[in-house]
């Protein structure tokens, strides 16, 4: 009996010591669960979780996309700029034609090259970062009619009480979900993350399904991006940075196995609430932002660790 | 010879999860001697092996080393006994120097930590040179051949006074010349009074190497002789130990039509020139040492790897060469050699590793259709009598049987034309054995054209209705009826150079 | 004719094995060229003491990325440690005096490597997702720490320190050369050295051999976590402040560093020589293509272009190798 305890307390303790961490701040910070609080976390946590999605379909196949910050800020720009050019419209479909390319530029070289992910993804970050410079001329680009656009829907307005970044997080998370789970797709991904060389003698192109699920995580980007720039109705040339490492940091404290084959779309959904409402706890508990830097370090080793030690066999090394 | 046991095993006990590995097992290395350790694959020789290099802890029995009981708990500790095991791979690190690798983990420094590379240099090249080897202790490991690499392996045995050293089927990679330098190497060692356990499969080395044999069967040791005074006719009774007849169905039906043609198959570095033809409903086996190229020569024509020339016929219509998806969809099925690395996701269930290579077929529009899914896998779950809790039970807690019914089971539902089967048997106990032996004589009653891999000679023999030899790349022999004995078949592989290819 | 002489055939010869090894020193070597001739201002000695310098600081970290990823892991942390340090030895110095603030800097180093080495070690935790969330918090120690602004120091004598010159070369680049000979005798001559070769070559072999595998990645990482406060320090003597956001993105950096020299995220191979390649190679790019006047982008670019090539000719001539 004390094993089953045992074994529940590893299996479910990340939520059971997130749940004692709502109730503690819930006690100190009355608005802290107040409706209005909750939906500004999960708008907070929109833009990183839109991204996280589709980054867990790599991180599925055994592969990382760390190239990811530097895309959101590419596309940020690209889309806040076509607004002012094309308008509207085209500009999010250009956003996500972009982020579709750049998306299979990544998935070309990892998938159907076999380049290393991490370092293809870090060279993407780098030069990403200077397209952002080479497209803005390196000054920061607005939007000019800001007060005006339809744009500003998708970051800045509601729908029946729930901000729309926050749907579209929703619906990118039900349809990412689905596909994860229940597509021909989705089990392809499973199978080449868990074992690549059985998915080919099985008759599955591994090569294209890390090549599409990089194009997946291209195109939330994409989706993130538009979502950014609806709500700064701007983008400065490092609004993207660092986001790489939150969403992974997400995806990671969901569960989702960086050695591939194991995850699901809504343990990143989960992992990434979960910053959301630690970051904003802190907050109302009156700590500064970068307080949350360490706590989620804390988090993330624990939560792997205790994940670990729920697998665990015996572990060389 | 002295008849002074240096290393006594009794009573040994091993046991997996459903499979008993060894049991009961006893015999002794004397000093000065090779001693064989010959059965067939799953007889327990590996686990054995790995029992005396301290990588398994037995369940019972007892080992003593010069008398004294021991214990061997960790590689190391067997190093430092005096037990060193050559393994298949090879235990080096490719980036380090030959005397590095020599002395792997004792290297000489002093108390800071610094080595002591005059020493540790003079001290290979002495290991080296008694044993005759032509190359110098700062080679980087990596670029030495294989043979060269295992010679750095046995250069331990110099390094540490091995008094023990087990080879595990040492040639499976060498040419012939590397092949007798290493009997030379073996040779030496033994003059050193050195008991060297020897584990192979091929018979003429055993008989020209060896002083003693043991052979193992399903984990039991059936008997321990002198070379000199028997031959490899009794042998290879004692290690099958039942006559083939009883043990295997053939299906006596007419052959229909050829489903697979294969003319002058190439695929550069691993094999070349192969041509054949298998009919429906007829059980083609393939018969080859390790290294052959068996499993290359299969992979190709699935489409795994990709062919350099040679021309496919299917059901009488020359094809392009395939992608394995393409290979399924025309109806070939592949069951690979490795179950754990290529037949199966570890980490998935039963359904879904059943419905992988099809996925299509249990979908509408891309939706998968999990009632579909769940109505073949009770089928084949029946069927095949697997045991497993759910759909979902993570196929890598299932027994190696259950395992690999689930590799016949993902290619069986799809329905289809050739089945191959690349050594479909190896490493599963003895019940599932003989189910599938059963099943692939009812596959061939239903038509299928069927190829079976085996570097196991009952096998082989009991399944086929007909058996291409195949050595070093090539197709070295083809034998039907009465010619199907084991004597024509170790003759074509060994021999092959004077003996080419019949088709 | 047998398979295995097929293979065999196909072994590479002298020429493409130098190559394998030491293709970042034709890197280099291009870049320079490059440079020479398309700018007046590369080629001189005021410039090139200045490379030095600008190297020294990704260099002294590559160092300690180098020691990890040969052992088979890598440290996301470095540019955060080397904040820390950096803010540590500045901050601390009114209150305990300098050296001591530096010590103090240096072992908050070591202990945040020994940390992440244990960590690895102990949990079995993949080492991106440790050094990842140590990349996150440590940066959060930093801000705790100076509390979002620059320190200063108050003393400008701290800054005179590292001005001492060898000709064209500071105190900072030497420091760094002597770094990185130092380790390159540790990976070749000791016996700690040799088996972080040998565990991330072959852990297997290694385990079996009786080597202490979770202590080489403690000394790995602890030696690492070191370093980058020792670069940490020498940054905050060059500038005399400490920015809370100092380091940033440098461990992305040094590992293009590092992969550019040649060393293997696989783990198993390489050395300093590599990685003084790739930090010299970074540093020209990244000076030559300044004195270009090229816009800031086009280094962003170039080193990502370059970075991808340098892995697919990695590839290409790896593909070669035997025995491995």
């Amino acid at each position: 009996m004390t094993t089953d305890i045992g074994a529940l307390l590893r299996r479910h303790g990340l939520l059971l010591g997130f749940g004692v961490f709502l109730l503690g701040v819930a006690l100190s910070a009355d608005a802290f669960l107040s409706p209005g609080n909750i939906l500004d976390v999960l708008r907070q946590v929109s833009i990183t979780g839109v991204m996280a999605v589709g980054v867990t379909f790599v991180v599925i196949t055994g592969r990382l996309d760390l190239s990811i910050g530097s895309m959101l800020t590419l596309l940020t720009v690209i889309v806040v700029d076509q607004h002012n050019s094309v308008g509207p419209l085209l500009a999010i479909l250009i956003t996500l034609g972009a982020g579709v390319l750049i998306g299979a530029v990544n998935g070309a070289l990892v998938g159907l090259v076999g380049l290393n992910a991490l370092i293809v993804t870090l060279a993407m970050l780098s030069f990403l970062q200077g397209l952002v410079l080479f497209y803005s001329g390196g000054s920061n680009v607005n939007v000019e009619n800001a007060q005006t656009t339809w744009f500003a829907v998708f970051g800045r307005k509601s729908l029946l009480g729930i901000p729309v970044p926050v749907l579209i997080f929703l619906v990118t998370a039900i349809i990412g979900a689905f596909v994860l789970n229940r597509t021909v797709f989705g089990r392809q991904v499973f199978a080449t993350g868990g074992n690549g060389t059985a998915s080919r003698f099985s008759g599955i192109a591994t090569p294209w399904v890390v090549f599409w699920s990089y194009v997946i995580s291209g195109l939330t980007t994409a989706i993130a991006a538009i979502i950014m720039g609806s709500r700064v109705m701007g983008a400065q040339n490092t609004i993207g940075q660092g986001y790489e490492l939150t969403v992974l940091a997400g995806v990671i404290l969901g569960g989702t196995s960086l050695l591939g084959g194991a995850g699901s779309v809504w343990r990143t959904v989960l992992g990434i609430t979960m910053l959301g409402f630690i970051q904003n706890g802190l907050l109302l508990l009156g700590f500064p932002y970068y307080v949350q830097w360490l706590v989620t370090w804390a988090v993330i080793i624990a939560a792997v660790w205790i994940d670990l030690g729920a697998k665990r066999g015996r572990i060389l090394a | 010879m002295s008849t002074d046991p240096i290393l006594t095993v009794s009573g040994i006990t091993k046991t997996f999860p459903g499979v008993t590995a060894l049991d009961n097992v006893s015999f002794d290395i004397r000093r000065g001697e090779v001693h064989a350790l010959v059965g067939e694959n799953g007889a327990g020789k590996s686990t054995l092996m790995k029992v005396l290099a301290g990588l398994h802890q037995p369940d019972g029995g007892q080992i003593l080393h010069r008398g004294q009981p021991v214990s061997v708990q960790s590689p190391l500790e067997a190093r430092q006994m005096g037990i060193l095991l050559i393994h298949q791979e090879l235990s080096l690190s490719p980036e380090l120097s030959v005397a590095e690798n020599i002395y792997l983990g004792a290297w000489p420094t002093n108390a800071l930590g610094v080595l002591n590379k005059r020493k540790l240099r003079r001290d290979a090249r002495a290991a080296l040179e008694a044993l005759g080897c032509g190359f110098g202790p700062d080679r980087r490991v990596g670029t030495l051949s294989v043979a060269m690499q295992q010679m750095v392996e046995i250069a331990r045995s110099q390094a540490f006074s091995a008094d023990v050293v087990i080879f595990d089927e040492p040639t499976a990679s060498l040419t012939d010349t590397e092949k007798d330098q290493l009997f030379a190497t073996i040779r030496e060692l033994r003059g050193q009074g050195v008991g060297i356990v020897y584990i192979s499969h091929k018979m003429d080395e055993i008989f020209e190497l060896t002083d003693r044999i043991t052979v193992l069967r399903d984990g039991t040791v059936q008997g321990t002789v002198t070379t000199a005074d028997t031959d490899s006719t009794a042998i290879t009774r004692m290690m099958i130990g039942r006559t083939l007849e009883a043990y295997f169905h053939k299906a006596e039906i007419a052959f229909g039509a050829e489903t697979l043609r294969v003319e002058g198959l190439g695929l550069d570095g691993q094999f070349d020139d192969v041509s054949f033809a298998v009919r429906q409903g007829e059980v083609l086996g393939l018969y080859g040492l390790v290294g052959a190229g068996r499993s290359e020569m299969v992979e190709t024509i699935f489409g795994v790897r990709r062919a350099d020339r040679g021309r496919l016929i299917w059901q009488g219509r020359e094809i392009p060469l395939p992608t394995p998806r393409q290979a399924i969809d025309l109806g070939m099925a592949l069951v690979p050699e490795s179950r754990k690395e290529q037949g199966l996701v570890l980490m998935m269930g039963g359904l879904d590793n059943t419905t992988l290579p099809h996925l299509s077929s249990y979908a509408t529009a891309t939706v998968m259709d999990r009632g579909r899914e769940m109505q073949v896998f009770d089928r084949y779950r029946k069927a095949l009598a697997i045991k497993t809790t759910g759909p979902d039970q993570p196929v890598s807690t299932l027994s190696g049987g259950n395992q690999q019914k689930f590799v016949l089971a993902k290619w069986l539902c799809a329905d289809p034309r050739l089945i191959i089967l690349d050594e479909p048997t190896r490493g599963i106990d003895v019940g599932s054995k003989s189910a599938i032996h059963e099943l692939i004589a009812e596959l061939a009653g239903r038509g299928l054209a069927v190829i079976v891999i085996s570097s196991e000679m009952p096998e082989v023999l009991g399944v086929s209705h007909r058996i291409l030899a195949m050595a070093e790349g090539r197709l070295v022999g083809e034998f039907e009826g009465d010619a199907m004995t084991e004597e024509n078949l170790i003759d074509a592989v060994s021999h092959h150079l004077a003996n080419p290819a019949a088709q | 004719m047998s398979v295995r002489t097929v293979v065999r055939a196909k072994a590479p010869g002298a020429p493409t094995r130098w190559l394998m090894r030491n293709h970042i020193w034709v890197f280099l070597a291009l870049t320079f060229a490059v440079f020479s001739l398309s700018s007046p201002y590369f080629l001189t000695m005021n410039n090139l003491g200045n490379v030095l310098t600008q190297a020294a600081f990704i260099g002294i970290l590559a160092i300690g990325m180098t020691l990890v990823m040969i052992n088979g892991e890598i440290d996301l942390s470095v540019g955060a440690v080397l904040a820390l340090a950096s803010a540590l030895a500045i901050g601390l110095q009114d209150h305990i005096g300098v050296w001591p603030a530096v010590m103090v800097g240096f072992l908050s180093g070591a202990a945040l490597g020994f940390l992440n080495g244990t960590l690895v070690a102990l949990s079995g935790m993949h080492s991106f997702i440790v050094t990842l969330g140590g990349l996150i918090g440590i940066r959060g120690l930093v801000f705790i720490y100076t509390g979002e602004d620059a320190l200063m120091v108050t003393d400008f004598s701290y800054t005179e320190y590292p001005e001492i010159y060898l000709g064209p070369v500071s105190l900072t680049a030497m420091i760094f050369f002597a770094l990185a000979l130092l380790f390159q005798w540790v990976l070749t001559s000791t016996r700690h050295g040799r088996e972080t070769y040998a565990v991330g070559d072959n852990l297997q072999a290694a385990h079996d051999a009786g080597i202490n595998i979770k202590r080489h990645k403690i000394i790995n990482f602890t030696l690492c976590g070191a370093l980058a406060a020792i670069a940490g320090i020498l940054l905050s003597m060059r500038l005399g402040t400490a920015e809370p956001n100092a380091g940033k993105v440098w461990e992305l950096w040094t590992i293009i560093a590092v992969v550019l020299g040649g060393t293997r995220l696989q783990g198993g191979y390489g050395s300093l020589w590599m990685t003084i390649g790739g930090v010299l190679t970074l540093a020209v790019l990244r000076n030559g293509l300044r004195l270009l006047n090229t816009p800031n982008y086009v280094e962003l670019m170039v080193m990502g272009a370059v970075l991808i090539l340098a892995l697919a000719i990695d590839k290409l001539l790896s593909r070669h190798e035997v025995g491995r």
